[in-house]
Parts: C-alpha cells; structure tokens; sequence
C-alpha cells in the first residue's frame, strides 16, 4: 500500500453563487474506487424539487444523495445537503440535520459542516471553500486547518463571486489556493498521489 | 460565532445533571446538533466556560427553563414547506371531514406559526368548527404565544408567499391586525386550540388523534428516542390516522414502520394497522 492512500476519509466542499460549475467538475473527475466520502453543500433557496440531485448523478457513477436524517455515512458517495437543513455528522457513520438558526442568513450553512466534519474525522479530512458572496466558511475551513485536515479555497480571481474565498485566505493560509479548473485534478493528486503524479 | 468548544465529557455531565436535578432527560438527544445548542447557549449568554454554566445549573433553579429553551430549538414557520400544506388541503382535509370530530396534534409545536396555519387550512375547508388542535410542547413559554397569536410583521411577507404556494385563495392580511411590529391573528384560529406542556421523552400518550405534525423534532433526537416517540405516536394515532414529518425525516429506523404507508412522496404516512 502506497503512503497516503488510505490517509483522506472525507472531502467535503462548499460554496455558494458561482460555484456550481466548479462542484459539479470536482465530482466528476472524482475516483470512483477510492472509498472517499464527498459531502458537497451549496447555498440553496428551500425549493422542493431538487434538481441537484439529478445534476451531479449525471456526472459520475458514484452515487448521489441528498441526506435525510440519519443517513448512514458510506464510502465512494455524493452527499449533498439538504435545502433548509445544517448538515451534521454524528460519528462517523451517521449523518444527522438540524433545522435551527440560519447562519450567515444560510440554512445549509458551510461553517456547520467544516466544523462538524472536523470534529469527527479531523485530519482525515480535505476541505475546500468556492465563489460566493458571504463570508460563510471561513471559520469552519479553519476549524478543518486546526485539526490537521487539508485546506483548498478557490483562487479569489477565478472566482465568480470572490468574497468567500477572499474571507478565507486572509483570515487563514489555507494548504492551497487553486483556480477554478485546477481544482478537481488538484485534488485527485492529494487523494492518490501515487496513481496521479 | 461559537467561542468555547464545549467536549463530549462536559456534554454528558450536563446531561446527567440536567435529568438528575431537574427531571430532564436529554440522554437521547442527538450529540452533535445538541453540542450546537451548548456552544450557542454560552456564546449567546456570554459564559466564559462550561464550568460556569454547569455551576449556575446545579445552583439556580430560575436559569433551568432558559436553559431548557435554548437547548431545543424552537425555530418554525407558516406553512413550511408548504406543498405539504397543499397535500394536507387536497388529500388529507376531505378525509379528516367525513368524522365527526377532527382531533389533531401538534407535538413539539414551537411557538405556533404550524398550529395556525393547520387553523387556517381548517377554517378554509369549513371544518374548523368541528375540530380541536392540541399544541404541546416541553417549553411552557413558547406555548403561551400560542394564546396570544401574535408573531413578529418581520416574517409576515415570507408567510404570506408560502400560504399562497399552499394553495390559499384569500388576502393573507385578512387573517391579522398589524400593530407596532407585530401580527395579531385572529382570535377565531384559537378558539379551536388547547394548549399544554408535553415532554416527549417522558410524557404518555394523552388522546387519539387523527392527524399528528412532528416536524423537525425527531432530528434532535437519537435513533433510540426517534424510536420511542414515533411509537407513542402510534399509540396516539386512530387507525387510518395521519402522521405529518419534516421534509427530510422518515420512520425507517423505527419498529413501527411497517405499520405506516407513505402516501405519495410526501413526508405523510398513513396508519394502515
């Protein structure tokens, strides 16, 4: 077994205006063999039909989910955050919601699940920051940072929306900061670097 | 943002103390949204350490139903969500309306906004005389806005717009008198309400209903709790009765499942046995 292949349990990606293009390649030039768990939230209107879903199966054979409470925590899956929900995980198998206070006027709100995903799998953990125009994520990616996980924010100038990504490299030096299109071969590379060089 | 990291170990203490000293049984709740509560609790009320929100819990009993109401969360709207709320009206309504008497229960009701908007839904269909809406809840404070039906003209716009998209005909504003920053519904809705205090955790089934809401409350609870409450609402339920959860909730973890049919896609199951 090569060194670092088994180091990354979870990449879990936020954004907000903008991003979703940049989500969208992440995901499907994802590995599908390599176990990872990928959560993706993305600042969303409470709308019912989800059309997300069905956008990012398109683009990958990993399955996709939008969580449900309770929902198990499976190797080599999309998960994405339910509309009107913070995204929780419990341990690291369970996956948990809550539908209290917006943050940042967002309900998904990025800063919840960075930190609640760090708590739980700590180093293990590659977190990645997009456009968007609030400053939710910048505390959470940190909080990832802390406890020994990778940081990737979206270079400010490839950004649609700049502002989130700007928060996040002044307030913290975050592991790398990569234009929108390096992004997902970037990642590919930490994941496997042995299989990506 | 959240200052002080409350641990897992501090967490269980208050726990314990919580259900020893005061009868409230947080055990089963969910670990990492109730971290949240925790963390927001000292932030919100400026407690530089959990030891000192653990010392003035121990010692006074006045900070107890604070402490109790920042720990459940008592976020709600009207009509969330409200293509559920157009489900109710069409399938639900006409078959509550061949009973005599329609008995619905709001279990974990916040401070109204669901309850009033089942009201309206009610009194739109011309069932509201013939109905009675039990809102309950483990915070008597937030019940008793519930009397008053008033909420902030904050969020009235917001309101309005998911009535419509609930399939409301009628001018919204004629359901309130607006006042300084705040909507007083009209007292009609409550006329058909009984209000009271239940702790789901603790508290036995009280009635038999028809249709049950308990949305967004099972998420702050673990597998085991969901279980136990999704039972006593079995218990609660008339054969054929309703059970309304949140957008993103389901029964399957629990052993009553197979007892319930999901109608449609809805988040609404039907009680088949």
């Amino acid at each position: 077994m090569a060194q670092n292949e088994v180091k990354y349990k979870v990449v879990v990606v936020g954004g907000s205006a903008g991003s979703l293009d940049s989500m969208l390649r992440i995901i499907s030039t994802a590995d599908i063999n390599s176990g990872i768990v990928y959560i993706i939230i993305i600042h969303r209107k409470n709308d019912t039909d989800s059309v997300l879903t069905g956008l990012f199966s398109s683009r990958t054979k990993l399955k996709v989910k939008e969580v449900e409470d309770k929902d198990y925590i499976l190797p080599g899956h999309v998960y994405i955050a339910p509309p009107d929900y913070h995204l929780l995980v419990e341990d690291e198998n369970t996956f948990s919601l809550d539908a209290s206070e917006k943050i940042y006027f967002s309900r998904p709100s990025i800063d919840v699940t960075f930190e609640s995903v760090a708590e739980v799998f700590g180093a293990a953990v590659i977190g990645i920051l997009l456009s968007g125009a609030n400053a939710d994520g910048t505390t959470g990616l940190s909080r990832i940072q802390q406890a020994g996980g990778f940081t990737i924010v979206q270079d400010p100038e490839s950004a649609e929306v700049d502002y989130m990504p700007r928060q996040a490299i002044d307030k913290l030096k975050p592991d790398a900061i990569k234009a929108a299109d390096e992004i997902a071969n970037f990642l590919n590379q930490i994941i496997s670097p042995s299989k990506n060089d | 943002m959240e200052f002080n990291i409350v641990k897992d170990n501090e967490i269980e203490l208050l726990v314990h103390s919580l259900s020893e000293l005061y009868g409230y049984d947080f055990t089963n709740y969910a670990r990492a949204s109730l971290k949240r509560r925790i963390n927001r609790l000292l932030t919100v009320d400026r407690i530089p350490s959990f030891a000192e929100l653990f010392y003035r819990v121990k010692n006074e009993e006045d900070y107890l139903t604070h402490v109790v109401e920042e720990l459940t969360v008592n976020v709600t709207e009207m009509f969330r969500d409200p293509l559920v709320f157009k489900f109710i009206r069409e399938k639900i309504l006409p078959v509550l309306a061949t009973h005599p008497f329609i008995r619905i229960w709001h279990a974990g009701c916040a401070t109204g906004e669901e309850v009033y908007s089942t009201a309206i839904l009610l009194d739109e269909a011309n069932l509201l005389h013939k109905s009675l809406i039990y809102a309950t809840d483990i915070n008597p404070s937030v019940i008793e806005n519930i009397k008053r039906g008033i909420f902030s003209l904050n969020n009235l716009k917001q309101y309005s717009e998911n009535y419509i998209l609930s399939g409301g005909k009628k001018d919204f504003s004629g359901y309130y008198t607006a006042k300084y920053d705040f909507a007083k519904f009209d007292h009609r809705l409550k006329s058909k309400m009984v209000t009271a205090t239940h702790n789901l955790v603790s508290d036995r089934s009280f009635n038999e209903f028809q249709l049950i809401f308990c949305r967004n409350v099972l998420i702050y609870f673990d597998k085991i709790l969901q279980d136990k409450v999704l039972t006593l609402f079995d218990e609660s339920l008339e054969k054929l009765g309703f059970l309304v959860l949140g957008s993103k909730e389901n029964l399957r973890f629990s052993k009553v499942a197979d007892k319930f049919m999901q109608l449609d896609k809805e988040k609404v199951w039907r009680k088949m046995k």
